[in-house]
């Protein structure tokens, strides 16, 4: 533990920290720009100079180890006049378009040079222009403004995974560029533009659409995926501008997907904005009190179902659970994808090594599951598990960008590691804390319940559940679903019951909650009821549209594929007549008899959490115990395949979305580059 | 600095070359293989009629485990890799400071003159192609240009050109001073210092 004297304070980092962590550490800050803490150090800005007793020159303080003894200065004449000399040279040939620049008002270097420059630029030469590079559909660039601090280009190789980007020329003539103007073909790629200290790269839907002083900004979560990432949203007026994301050690560290950055235009278009009503054959305006006395005509007596949508948060689906209730019927499901794990026990259904529980992993089994598609973020945590130890896979084979042993494509090949065949499973045998990630293709296979049981028992025969460590873990595609399963939206036939007894004319209504994963065609001969924010595939052979708001215009409580509650705001208000979603079941349950014992949505949660006491854990990873679930049986072969083909495409809101849709054709159906991987 | 020229062909090591990359790549350990990187290209470039394309950029990051934008990186870096055509005959110039003290822009002058090309061009019959080099360091023996691995020293205008109509008859001229009767960088009329030393090391006589 080395001790340092910082400008007079002493302070003491842990061994192995640079001199600019043990400033940071002093409190004292030190200005940067390629120095980031997630990326391997660089050193070329020269901005963290700082000036070492018994050193000649100033030192980099983001590249020097602190050492016992140092005596450092930061804010003596010499580093003033080095830093000033640094901005003047940054500042060569940067130009200065800060009114037509879109980092403007966020920007590093005009806040760097606001607080550390000296005088004017004494500079009179020629300034170079590069040409504009190509980084796809999210990333514009104006590589004139680059100051080649290297950020993007460490963040593709080591974060992303896609060694796409990188430098050449040199000198003055140094470009930063993608290989051969191909795009960065990455699912995390918007994070250069967080990451972009300057103007160089920035958010290309986003352009000149706002300035960073006009927005509003609100702390929320993200829905397009089950991880629940902690996100920033930026608002003006009555519109999300763009979102953010937000420091969350525990899940999203500070990255999210291009998918929660970018498709936020999707709640732009295809909005349901008002009730419909399906007269003479045809969806037709409607005001709210004719939509209800539509419902309440056509549902009296009749035998009802609800579906639960994947975008849902848990006050909606607990109204609706409740008015189910009381209209008598119990069949209510939220697996779209026909996921074959029960409600039963909670351990059956999460993540339970929580998402930062893969950085302590040092063994991995992914089983039909696509984590660069169906979890992008997580995927980074995998990315570096596989530096440390063996990560396989059943199922599908695809480019995750790091290397995975395949071991069969189906359920034989996990009975064969069950029964310790291979050189996987010597691995499993040996590691300290292995781990399986269970995907949708898994759990929604014909066999999901089989193959539920072998990786319990693969599980339990190779010590992935022990006091202080369970690495069994199912991976959610549906932001939805772990609350819909602590609410117990299961019933027995499934979505795939519900959906045939409909067919079969067995049940007459079908409240549809936001569904529109599953094939509408089945619903036609019942009375549907669909609530949503979008028109999308659910509102197809709909009777009556109920029009909700989407994720961002309505306070919601969401629990993530780990289980953590998570509570998130109103940002702003939705479009129309659009309304909250509980608020609408609650009405709805007036006018058919059955009023909701809430008013308000507070009185509403605070009888969901008297119902369901570990709701009120917010941003808790639960503690659940190891129990029996899965059913033996004799599998078939047929292959594992993953659920998500297109990432840019998996819910209604992103399909909605012009940006998704681009990037989905830009990549062609998300078949990313495959770059070979840095070994 | 796009690599603006792709040919279309397609680039294998020929199996001599094979044999050397692969002795190459034994000096070093097989997880840092990319180390062998730079003997590769250059390699490759002999063989590829002197100048780096696209897929050999690929065929070698393909061979080392690489990241072909890795590989572009070194390629576009160094300038002795050239990532556009050249000519039969490279002239590379040096006009950095010592050899344009001694009169680099008159040799550079006679160049153009005889080529009728400029820096960085060929000539229309793909026989030669003209290069400003920063210093070859041989400042000793300014001005020079380097031809197929050999320098041609102290040179002036009519020099210049004997070499090049030189080339163009298809001699290969004689390497190192062409103006003078010293040997390589050894001081003009003989030796100056410790009077017959270098007669008896068998110097100049």
């Amino acid at each position: 533990m080395p001790t340092l004297t910082i400008d007079g304070i002493e302070v003491e980092v842990e061994g192995g920290s640079t001199v600019l962590q043990a400033c940071e550490a002093a409190g004292i800050e030190i200005p940067r720009f390629c120095f980031h803490e997630r990326l391997s150090i660089s050193g070329n800005c020269r901005m963290c100079l700082v000036e070492m007793e018994k050193a000649p020159k100033l030192i980099a303080s983001c590249a020097m180890p602190a050492g016992d003894g140092m005596v450092i200065h930061t804010k003596s004449d010499k580093v003033k006049r080095g830093r000033e000399g640094v901005l003047e040279f940054t500042l060569i040939n940067h130009p200065l378009d800060c009114p037509v620049c879109d980092q403007g008002g966020e920007c590093d270097l005009q806040d760097q040079y606001l607080a550390y420059s000296g005088d004017d630029n004494r500079y009179e030469e020629g300034r170079r222009t590069v040409a504009k590079d190509d980084f796809g559909p999210l990333v514009k660039t104006v590589m004139t403004r680059c100051i080649h601090c290297t950020r993007c280009v460490r963040f593709a190789d080591e974060i992303a995974g896609v060694p796409a980007l990188g430098g050449i020329g040199r000198g003055d003539h140094l470009e930063i560029t993608t290989y051969q103007e191909q795009p960065f073909a990455s699912e995390l790629s918007g994070n250069v533009v967080d990451l972009c200290p300057v103007g160089a790269l920035t958010n290309k839907p986003y352009a000149f659409t706002a300035r960073p002083w006009e927005l509003k900004s609100t702390e929320t979560f993200d829905i397009h995926d089950a991880m629940g990432s902690s996100v920033r949203a930026d608002a003006r007026g009555a519109q999300v501008m763009r979102f953010l994301p937000r420091v969350h050690e525990d899940v999203n560290e500070e990255w999210i997907s291009d998918k929660t950055r970018q498709a936020v235009d999707g709640l732009k278009y295809n909005r349901l904005d008002q009730p419909y009503v399906r007269r003479d054959g045809k969806l037709q305006p409607a005001s709210w009190d004719e939509a209800f006395d539509v419902i309440a005509s056509n549902v009296k007596g009749k035998k009802i179902a609800a579906l639960i949508g994947d975008l849902c948060d848990l006050e909606s689906m607990y109204a609706l659970k409740g008015l189910m209730a009381a209209l008598g019927s119990t069949a209510i499901d939220c697996r779209q994808d026909g996921a074959k794990y029960g409600g039963k026990h909670r351990v059956g259904y999460l993540f339970n090594s929580s998402i930062a529980g893969i950085d302590e992993a040092d063994t991995c089994l992914l089983v039909g599951t696509n984590p660069r598609k169906e979890a992008a973020v997580l995927n980074i945590r995998l990315r570096y598990l596989s530096k440390r130890g063996p990560i396989a896979s059943v199922g599908e084979v695809e480019n995750l960008t790091y290397p995975v042993e395949h071991l069969g494509n189906n359920v034989k090949a996990l009975e064969d590691v069950l029964l310790g065949k291979g050189d996987f499973a010597k691995a499993l045998k040996k590691a300290e804390k292995p781990m399986i990630i269970l995907g949708s293709g898994a759990v929604s296979h014909a066999d999901g319940a089989a193959i539920l049981k072998l990786a319990h028992d693969i599980a339990e025969k190779y010590g992935m559940v022990s006091d202080c460590w369970n690495g069994f873990n199912v991976l959610h595609t549906a932001a939805s679903r772990v609350g819909a399963m602590d609410l117990g939206l299961v019933s027995d036939g499934g979505v795939d019951g519900i959906l045939n007894g409909a067919a079969k004319g067995d049940i007459e209504v079908v409240f549809n909650l936001g569904a529109d994963e599953i094939d509408t065609a089945r619903l036609e001969k019942a009375f549907v009821i669909y609530q949503g924010s979008h028109g999308d595939e659910g509102v197809k052979h709909a009777d009556v549209i109920l029009p909700g708001v989407a994720y961002p215009e309505k306070p919601g409580t969401y629990v993530n594929m780990e289980g953590r509650v998570q509570l998130a705001p109103r940002v702003i208000f939705g479009p129309g007549d659009a309304r909250e979603d509980w608020a609408i079941l609650r009405a709805l349950s007036q006018k058919l008899g059955h009023t909701l014992p809430f008013d308000t949505i507070s009185e509403l949660r605070t009888k969901m959490i008297a119902d369901y006491p570990h709701l009120d854990q917010v941003d808790q990873v639960p503690k659940e115990s190891w129990a029996e679930f899965g059913v033996t049986a004799k599998a078939s072969d047929a292959p594992i395949t993953n659920l998500i083909d297109d990432f840019y495409q998996t819910n209604p809101i992103a399909r909605s979305s012009k940006v998704m849709a681009e990037c989905s054709s830009a990549y062609e159906g998300a078949q990313f580059v495959a770059e070979a991987v840095n070994g | 600095m796009n690599i603006s020229v792709r040919n279309s062909e397609s680039f294998v090591f020929t199996a001599e070359n094979m044999e050397w990359a692969k002795g190459q790549l034994a000096k070093y350990p097989s997880s840092r293989k990319q180390s062998g990187v730079m003997p590769l290209l250059t390699r490759a470039q002999e063989q590829n009629n002197g100048w780096v394309s696209v897929p050999v950029m690929e065929y070698v990051a393909d061979m080392l485990d690489m990241p072909y934008i890795r590989v572009q990186e070194v390629a576009s870096f160094y300038t002795m890799y050239n990532l556009k055509p050249v000519g039969k005959h490279v002239i590379e110039v040096c006009t950095t400071t010592p050899c344009w003290l001694r009169g680099s822009d008159d040799v550079v002058a006679a160049c153009k003159d005889e080529l009728g090309i400029g820096f960085g061009e060929t000539t229309e019959d793909g026989e030669f192609t003209l290069l400003e080099v920063e210093c070859a360091g041989a400042c000793v023996n300014a001005p020079v240009i380097a031809y197929k691995e050999e320098y041609y020293e102290d040179l002036d205008n009519d020099s210049t050109r004997k070499f090049i109509k030189a080339i163009k008859s298809g001699e290969l001229p004689v390497a190192g001073p062409q103006t003078t009767d010293r040997h390589k960088s050894a001081p003009q009329g003989g030796p100056t210092t410790l009077k017959d030393f270098c007669a008896v090391q068998g110097g100049q006589e």
